[in-house]
């Protein structure tokens, strides 16, 4: 059995110490596709979250009986499944935003760190301590697509949440939006300065001399 | 002629899977290390990209669209992505060793590449006939692979300089491909 400390391990590491993007470089593709807004990037992040928890404990509850030659038929299977109901679900309670998500969405099936995590944890470990790992990246992976949502949204268009904070100047304000935050780049540049934030913090994940 | 020469530098490098459409990210900074590695990860991905866009074309056409299950393409599309790469998996085990060994995890995480998926997605949103899904798939796929071996090229020769210590390893391959995205964006022009 599990203890406590293993629980606590399998949430709280994933947040900083092995963060799913900063630090695994795991699902970036949509960390950079849809970090323009940020109500956006909250519904992914429940999204990824609720796909990871769910196909982590069936992995998990099945891994004894996978077939090693089989297995990532097996486990695209069970995420494709669970992709799709989290699809439909957010087609009939949240129309609007499924509609800006797009195929982003369905892309979730190939988002690496859900496949990542089912292979390198869940195939481990018994099914309780899985859920608990899945939602440790979950919010990982939501804590780096809030912040650059930020930065994006902020400087990109002056608002946080599509409220209005800094007063364009198409509106009549002052503020002069940032075109390039809106761009693909400038996620690159944001999750780049993240990690280099992350690493200063913790040296003890820097690499070392090559 | 000229209409075949327009698609393919479109495809190339106009609407570049990688730093234009930014699919097949994670692959793409995490496996861009040594030239010598990309490249064989650039090969496998055009190799399986140019194998399942015309296969999902054959399946959402002859099969999928006839019954009136286009819901299940999805799960479909992935299922024949799955099937491929661990056929690719087994031959590289047996015939090539050292790829096979120099790819490592990033093998089966072809799979998830959504680079691939996308192919077979924008196949179907295009509206592509047969003819151009093959040549869609082997040319989306190059362009890949001519990304992802130039972003090793830079890293081999960043190895060499002075970056601050925070942001040695991943953080400076972001800012490279962030630079690389906006050179990229030129091509948008022609």
């Amino acid at each position: 059995m599990a203890t406590a400390k293993e629980y606590k391990e399998a949430f709280l590491s994933p947040l900083f110490a092995t963060n799913p993007i900063a630090l695994s470089v795991l699902g970036i593709c949509s960390a950079l596709a849809v970090t323009t807004k940020m109500d956006t990037a909250l519904t992914m992040t429940i999204a990824v979250t609720s796909v990871l928890v769910c196909s982590n404990f069936a992995v998990s509850l099945i891994r004894n009986h996978i077939p090693s030659s089989i297995r990532m038929i097996v486990q695209m299977v069970i995420i494709a499944a669970m992709v799709m109901i989290v699809d439909l679900v957010l087609q009939a309670f949240a129309f609007k935003l499924s509609k800006s998500l797009s195929v982003f969405v369905s892309l979730i099936i190939t988002n690496c760190i859900i496949m990542g995590r089912a292979e390198a944890f869940a195939m481990k470990n018994p099914p309780l301590l899985s859920i608990v790992d899945g939602l440790g990246n979950g919010f990982g992976y939501g804590l780096i697509l809030m912040i650059v949502s930020f930065f994006r949204e902020f400087f990109g268009s002056g608002t946080i949440f599509g409220f209005e904070v800094l007063k364009t100047v198409n509106n009549g304000g002052w503020y002069m939006p940032n075109g390039l935050m809106i761009l693909a780049p400038s996620a690159f540049f944001i999750i780049g300065l993240i990690i280099w934030l992350f690493k200063t913090i913790n040296p003890k994940l820097q690499e070392g001399e090559k | 002629m000229e209409f075949y020469i327009t698609e393919f530098i479109r495809n190339v490098f106009v609407q570049n899977l990688a730093l234009s459409l930014f699919l097949g990210m994670c692959t793409f900074l995490a496996v861009s290390q040594n030239v010598k590695t990309a490249l064989g990860l650039g090969v496998a991905v055009t190799f399986v990209q140019a194998i399942t866009v015309p296969v999902n074309y054959m399946i959402y056409h002859y099969i999928l669209v006839p019954c009136g299950v286009e819901y299940l393409t999805l799960i479909s599309f992935i299922g024949v992505i799955a099937a491929l790469v661990q056929i690719l998996e087994m031959f590289l085990d047996r015939y090539v060793p050292s790829l096979y060994n120099a790819l490592g995890i990033f093998l089966p995480l072809i799979t998830v590449n959504c680079a691939i998926l996308a192919g077979s997605l924008f196949m179907v949103e295009r509206s592509m006939d047969f003819g151009q899904s093959i040549r869609y798939g082997f040319e989306s796929g190059l362009g890949w692979a001519i990304s992802i071996s130039l972003l090793a090229a830079i890293r081999e020769r960043m190895q060499y300089s002075d970056v601050p210590k925070g942001l040695r390893g991943i953080g400076i391959v972001f800012i490279t491909a962030g630079l690389m995205a906006m050179g990229y964006m030129v091509f948008s022009g022609i």
